[in-house]
């Protein structure tokens, strides 16, 4: 069996009284496609934001790579990259500007970082607009720029927090074939929460179900759904979280949260 | 380096690409040189000490520094809160370069509107020595790098611009009107003589009013040295802030 890469062990967040997070343990292998699902507020974004050096736990590890973001954050930045679930770039620069910046923040060599670039604004069809300021782009548009951005420095793992909220299917399919082949040809670990079920049965090979931040379900999506005894992903996902993903059945709180995720995007 | 660089890059994009905010700039340090340079003057002389606009040149161009330079610090709230911060908090780079690379960004900037404000009061009739340029200018960007160092460090601990009036009317006036920017440094009160002393903007306006011929008060070196050590200090304890945010 490979080493796995992502280890984590007990890991809890507590924000004053409230638990986001409560004593999750997992671990992804190497090379893995690695699927995080839950519902609105079940604690994935803090789970990786604890993965990647943002916030610290309350208690528990994490070890990526064998780095503790607890005893040695750098090495930990190190091994992965990130398209975060809100936004992130910088409005005042242009689309090429942003990519340039990450690119040098991660010295990636001035040759590969031009002809990466170039491919990645192509496959997200931004490239006609690379000279343009982000201000000026569609909510669509920042989030194809955040995902290539992402995409520039080539880590050992990725994290994509929801990375095709708000994009046309046509842009989902092509974003994920090209995130697969990335992970096919140069075995990069992808750990990425969405809430699109048909998406997370296409590409993961491993799905967590996590809700009120404990973990419900694990294993792939052919296995969850046998255990559901469903026919899809999402009908196994509603039996066993209780609820469905979408936000009909969410609660006010979480609403409210949908709609500040409106207003900002 | 290369961090340095790229976020040394990006605050003078940035601010080059705001033009309303280059020239919005200006009406402040404009202001002080017209209505204290012309409407204080008089007494100034009367009282025997000769042209007030001299005097009061360098302490506008340290205030026109001043203010950028905190401004540009705290900018690190709006990386904040549209949420680019994240991007550079994850970036496998030492917290410390990144800290230098945004001061000297905002230092770099608050430089360049202190050398505007240099030649606005040229124009309205500010005679300097020149002899010592290159050591004037030094003494500008040192002012500059310590409070961006130092709105950068106090910004890194705040969540949103609410204390934003607080920083200015609580820290911001007080070192500038506590800094013998506006009033000689000689024969004060011993309470506001040992204020103006632990203020470091004296040091600056003082060591920029020696470059500029007029006479110091502490003596060049002093200047140099608590400017110097105060922005390095201030740089440390900004990159260890910085290595604490949480998001
Ligand atoms: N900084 C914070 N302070 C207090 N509570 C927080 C904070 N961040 C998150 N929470 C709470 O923690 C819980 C988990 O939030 P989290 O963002 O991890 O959910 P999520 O699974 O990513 O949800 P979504 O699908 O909506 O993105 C929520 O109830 C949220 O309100
Ligand atoms: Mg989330």
């Amino acid at each position: 069996m490979p080493k796995p890469i992502i280890e984590v062990e007990n890991l809890t967040k507590k924000f004053g009284p409230f638990t986001a997070v409560n004593g999750i343990s997992f671990s992804v292998e190497k090379g893995r496609i690695f699927g995080f699902l839950g519902p609105n507020g079940a604690g994935k974004t803090t789970s990786i934001k604890m993965l990647t050096t943002l916030l610290k736990p309350t208690s528990g590890r994490v070890l990526l790579d064998g780095h503790d973001p607890a005893a040695d954050q750098a090495g930990v930045r190190r091994t992965f990259g990130i398209v975060f679930q809100d936004p992130s770039l910088d409005d005042e620069l242009t689309a090429w500007e942003n990519m340039e910046f990450h690119g040098v923040l991660y010295k990636v060599p001035p040759g590969l970082r031009k002809k990466r670039v170039e491919e990645l604004l192509k496959v997200v069809e931004l490239w006609d607009r690379r000279g343009d300021l982000v201000k000026q782009f569609s909510g669509g548009m920042k989030r194809r720029l955040e995902i290539a951005r992402g995409l520039l420095h080539h880590p050992l793992i990725l994290f994509l927090d929801e990375p095709t909220v708000g994009l046309d299917p046509q842009t989902r399919n092509h974003i994920w074939s090209y995130i697969k082949n990335l992970n096919r040809r140069e075995g990069i670990t992808v750990f990425f929460t969405t809430h699109y079920m048909e998406e997370a049965e296409r590409v993961a090979d491993q799905v967590t179900i996590i809700d009120h931040g404990r973990i419900l379900a694990r294993g792939t999506p052919a296995a969850l759904k046998k255990k559901a005894r469903a026919k899809s992903l999402e009908q196994a996902f509603i039996r066993l979280t209780g609820h469905s993903l979408r936000d009909e059945e969410a609660s006010d709180i979480e609403h409210l949260r949908m709609a500040r995720k409106m207003w900002r995007r | 380096m290369s961090t340095i660089y790229i976020m040394w890059l990006r605050q003078l994009k940035r601010y080059f690409r705001s033009k309303p905010r280059m020239i919005g700039s200006l009406g402040q340090p404009l202001i002080f040189l017209l209505a204290f340079g012309f409407g204080f003057g008089k007494i100034y002389s009367q009282a025997g000490r000769g042209d007030y606009l001299q005097f009061l040149a360098p302490g506008v161009i340290s205030m026109a520094i001043l203010f950028t330079s905190v401004f540009a610090g705290i900018e690190i709230i709006w990386d904040r809160q549209f949420g680019f911060l994240k991007e550079t908090l994850v970036a496998p780079v030492p917290r410390l370069h990144i800290m230098i690379g945004r001061t000297l960004g905002g230092a770099t900037v608050a430089l360049f509107q202190g050398v505007i404000v240099f030649g606005l009061a040229c124009l309205f009739g500010f005679r300097p020595e020149l002899k010592a340029l290159p050591l004037t200018l030094v003494f500008m960007f040192l002012i500059a790098v310590l409070f961006t160092a130092f709105g950068t460090a106090l910004a890194s601990q705040l969540n949103d611009m609410q204390s934003f009036p607080l920083i200015m009317n609580f820290l911001v006036m007080p070192l500038f009107f506590l800094s013998g920017a506006m009033f000689p440094l000689e024969g004060l009160p011993r309470g506001m003589a040992l204020v103006t002393a632990l203020n470091p903007l004296s040091y600056g306006v003082d060591g920029l009013r020696m470059s500029l011929g007029l006479a110091s008060f502490y003596g060049w070196g002093l200047d140099l040295a608590v400017l110097s050590l105060s922005s390095a200090f201030l740089l440390v304890v900004g990159g260890y802030l910085f290595s604490k945010i949480q998001i």
